[in-house]
């Protein structure tokens, strides 16, 4: 896929030596991604404020009645549900809540994508685990993986709390009929932009939640 | 019952973590790992992720290179060391001179401060990314990306902007290949006299007064006697054929 910096190097490939227009090009770019990620962080918490405040408020109301959070996601949102349930059982301040990823087991995963489909990785542990006092939150930067519609589906009709992070226009976690009661999107077609902005959002929630306990 | 007030307060401090004044050393310190990354990459390197507090952040890392967000993007041989293991074994089994071992972790975590000054002597390029106002101590790493913040929560967001804009910027490195050319070595060591330098290594072995260590061309059998009660793992620097002193151990 050519690069928007292909014009700034009229080398013939292969024969260019000097790296240091090469590395203050870099670097203005990184600057420029620097300051998007930015800009779309601010935008995507002032857009997100009443939602996140109602998200927390019900969360809270979830812990109070000894409901524990189960978190889901592929690749790399995978590891932002791993860094979401650590960060709610061993936060840096604030009360230490009831958290676990449904990706990290790789016994129960291989099992699960083994015997009955990859579809089914998080519901069938949510058919294992759930109560109706739960919280279902899962991450996707398109919002339309099927594992994670299936675990939300499974999770509504148990009466969990259903939570998603989306990107783009939100996907099918945000269109009509979804089993997410708050899908929360970071709007951009980017996937690291949106992951970055969703890490602001698991850390707004995060302490919206503790204001929420708190008050 | 939650308290609008606070929430308010809590999203205002989010939106006014500073992200403006010290990104200009960021940017350029990122531009250098990831030319040195992509020049690892294209001879052949594994990079090896850990990060002994943030797992997630080290998978995270790995699974960016591995599977790549863009369709066609080459996928790069990077892997996590697994949480539970002993950080310096593993590694040491594990690496293979040219490799490339990146690190996310405090200052002052002995772990990666051992694996680190380990990186000469398995000859692999090291990257340590953290944050707080303590920065490692020169020349611990190749490669040093830092965020001099005390906040916990702002820098671990602000790493997935960091390991994401690496992998970025390497990509962008390999559709240069005359750069990617590995540069010619320099050292500073060289001995007027026998123009032997003192190379870094680590034992492996002790048999009497010779030791069999490990330096980045190999394996190689030297004279140790000149040293006090060297043990398998210690780091030495050798000149001309012995072990002449025990740097930092």
């Amino acid at each position: 896929m050519p690069e928007t910096t292909d014009f700034l190097y009229p080398f013939i490939e292969g024969d260019e030596t000097d790296s240091a227009t090469l590395l203050d090009d870099l670097a203005r770019s990184a600057e420029g991604k620097w300051r998007q990620s930015s800009a779309l962080r601010e935008a995507t918490l002032a857009r997100c404020e009443a939602q996140l405040h109602a998200t927390a408020t019900a969360m809270a109301e979830r812990f109070n009645a000894g409901g524990r959070l189960f978190t889901f996601g592929n690749g790399g949102s995978a590891t932002d549900a791993e860094a979401v349930a650590h960060l709610y059982t061993q936060p840096p301040w604030g009360r230490a809540l009831p958290a676990r990823s449904l990706a990290e087991d790789q016994a129960v995963m291989t099992a699960l994508g083994n015997d009955v489909g990859f579809e089914l990785i998080f519901s069938r542990q949510l058919i294992a685990h759930g109560r109706a006092s739960d919280i279902a939150m899962g991450f996707s930067t398109s919002g339309n993986s099927d594992n994670l519609m299936r675990a939300f589906a499974e999770a509504h009709k148990q009466g969990m709390l259903t939570v998603g992070l989306s990107g783009y226009d939100g996907g099918r976690m945000a269109a009509e009929g979804t089993p997410v009661e708050q899908c929360l999107v970071a709007n951009s077609d980017s996937v690291h932009r949106i992951q970055e902005s969703q890490a602001a959002l698991n850390h707004a929630l995060w302490a919206a939640v503790q204001a929420a306990l708190a008050g | 019952m939650g308290n609008p007030v606070q929430l308010t307060k809590t999203v205002q401090l989010a939106q006014t973590v500073q992200l403006t004044d010290e990104i200009q050393g960021l940017t350029e310190d990122l531009a250098l790992a990831s030319l040195a990354l992509a020049r690892r990459f294209s001879a052949g390197a594994t990079m090896w992720c850990a990060s002994p507090t943030w797992t997630f952040h080290a998978h995270h890392v790995a699974v960016e290179f591995v599977h790549p967000v863009i369709v066609g993007k080459r996928a790069l041989p990077a892997v996590t060391v697994p949480p539970a293991a002993d950080m310096v074994a593993t590694l040491r089994a594990s690496v293979a001179p040219g490799d490339i071992v990146l690190v996310l972790a405090d200052a002052d975590d002995p772990r990666v401060i051992d694996t680190m000054r380990r990186g000469a002597a398995w000859g692999v390029e090291t990257v340590w990314i953290g944050a707080g106002t303590q920065r490692p101590a020169a020349g611990s790493a190749n490669h040093v990306i830092w965020l001099d913040t005390d906040d916990a929560l702002g820098a671990s967001e602000l790493f997935v902007r960091i390991y994401h804009l690496l992998w970025e910027l390497t990509h962008v490195c390999f559709e240069h290949p005359g750069l990617l050319k590995p540069e010619p070595e320099c050292s500073d060591e060289v001995c007027i006299t026998c123009s032997d330098e003192g190379r870094p290594a680590e034992v492996v072995l002790v048999d009497g007064d010779e030791a069999l260590v490990r330096t980045p061309d190999g394996q190689e059998r030297i004279d140790v006697s000149l040293i006090d009660s060297p043990s398998p793992g210690d780091l030495v620097l050798i000149h001309a054929g012995f072990a002449i002193t025990s740097p930092g151990s």
